[in-house]
């Protein structure tokens, strides 16, 4: 099978290449990341990050195919040849399929993504009610494997100031969290023209999660929340 | 100055809803001004000023033309926020576009009384 993969070392290389990789693949090589590990046994030089290799961690976020996904879960079978793969876009490349995702943790942490609640804590744990946990199906299973605020032109241009979705989607998660009482200091936060409002409901985030989440309903959940807030 | 990234300008809500209020008000009129082309044919010179003469047309429009300002006041400065990274140039740019917008809201009704 063919491959076109993004090589670069910026310590060595002046500029980043493409270099093409002809592969016999096993009958166990389900996966891409099975693929990049049957390369990588051949061309040690080939950096890219991988660790639980079922789609958990989220460690080998790459672009696939012009498209931005988790290589342990994207089927071999469902991949057009030659499979083109370069690093997520719109972030520093450490090496090859390497990303330097400090300014996306850098967002993600801006958003104090953990509860707050001033009540004593209770001998066992503070409890919820099923309809209040079901509120947050669909927000708590982000692995923060960067695919989606690296799809979204709105953080490409400004990764500095505005969250991105994984960001405002666990910023929402927190606020959706019946035990959190900091509801209003997350809005005050995030009421932003960057922070939040930089978001134009472009949807790559929801095109691209391999969790299959919504950040662009998160976000509309927290606009609305705002405009209660005003109106 | 101090080379700190800032954020928190605390605004963008009302601007996301005036957004979105001020498309519904120019679907509306659209609609409207649809229903009226079609109800009212509109054959030469004299039907089309006696159209513009009467005053909840007038007024509609104007409405119309304001809403469309607005919203491309926000549409506008959005762009310039993504694209343009300098603040000097980008309060230059919406110096501008304010000017201009503010010009063809005085220009429309004196167009639409004018008539």
């Amino acid at each position: 099978m063919r491959f076109s993969i993004y090589r670069y070392n910026p310590e060595a290389d002046d500029k980043p290449r493409m270099q093409d990789y002809d592969v016999a693949l096993e009958p166990a090589d389900r996966m891409l990341l099975d693929a990049l590990v049957r390369i990588k046994a051949h061309d040690d030089t080939l950096a890219f990050r991988r660790s639980c290799r079922e789609g958990v961690c989220g460690s080998d976020g790459m672009n696939i195919n012009g498209k931005n996904g988790l290589a342990c879960i994207t089927r071999m079978a469902d991949l057009k040849e030659p499979v083109v793969i370069r690093p997520l876009p719109g972030l520093p490349v450490v090496r090859d399929l390497i990303v330097d995702l400090s300014q996306f943790f850098k967002q993600y942490h801006s958003v104090k993504p953990y509860l707050v609640n001033d009540d004593p804590p209770p001998a066992t744990e503070r409890l919820q009610l099923p309809g209040d946990r079901d509120a947050l199906d669909g927000l708590y299973e982000c692995i923060l494997c960067a695919c989606c605020s690296t799809a979204c032109p709105s953080f490409w241009w400004n990764p500095d100031k505005f969250v991105g979705p994984a960001g405002l989607l666990q910023a929402y998660r927190f606020i959706a969290d019946s035990r959190d009482q900091a509801t209003n200091q997350r809005l005050d936060d995030l009421e932003d023209p960057y922070r939040l409002f930089r978001c134009h409901s472009i949807m790559n985030c929801v095109e691209v999660c391999p969790k299959g989440l919504n950040p662009t309903r998160a976000i509309g959940k927290i606009k609305e929340l705002l405009v209660k807030r005003t109106v | 100055m101090v080379r700190r990234e800032v954020v928190g300008a605390r605004y963008g809500v009302r601007d996301w809803l005036a957004q979105r209020v001020t498309a519904v008000v120019m679907a509306v009129y659209t609609l409207l001004v649809l229903a009226v082309f079609v109800s009212v044919p509109v054959v030469d010179y004299w039907h089309w000023k006696s159209l513009w003469e009467l005053a909840v047309m007038r007024y509609a429009t104007v409405l119309f033309l304001l809403s469309l300002y607005l919203h491309a006041w926000i549409g506008v400065r959005n762009i310039f926020m993504d694209y343009i990274q300098d603040p000097g140039l980008r309060l230059t740019l919406y110096t501008i576009v304010i000017a201009a917008l503010m010009s063809y809201a005085v220009w429309s009704v004196q167009i639409l009384w004018g008539v």
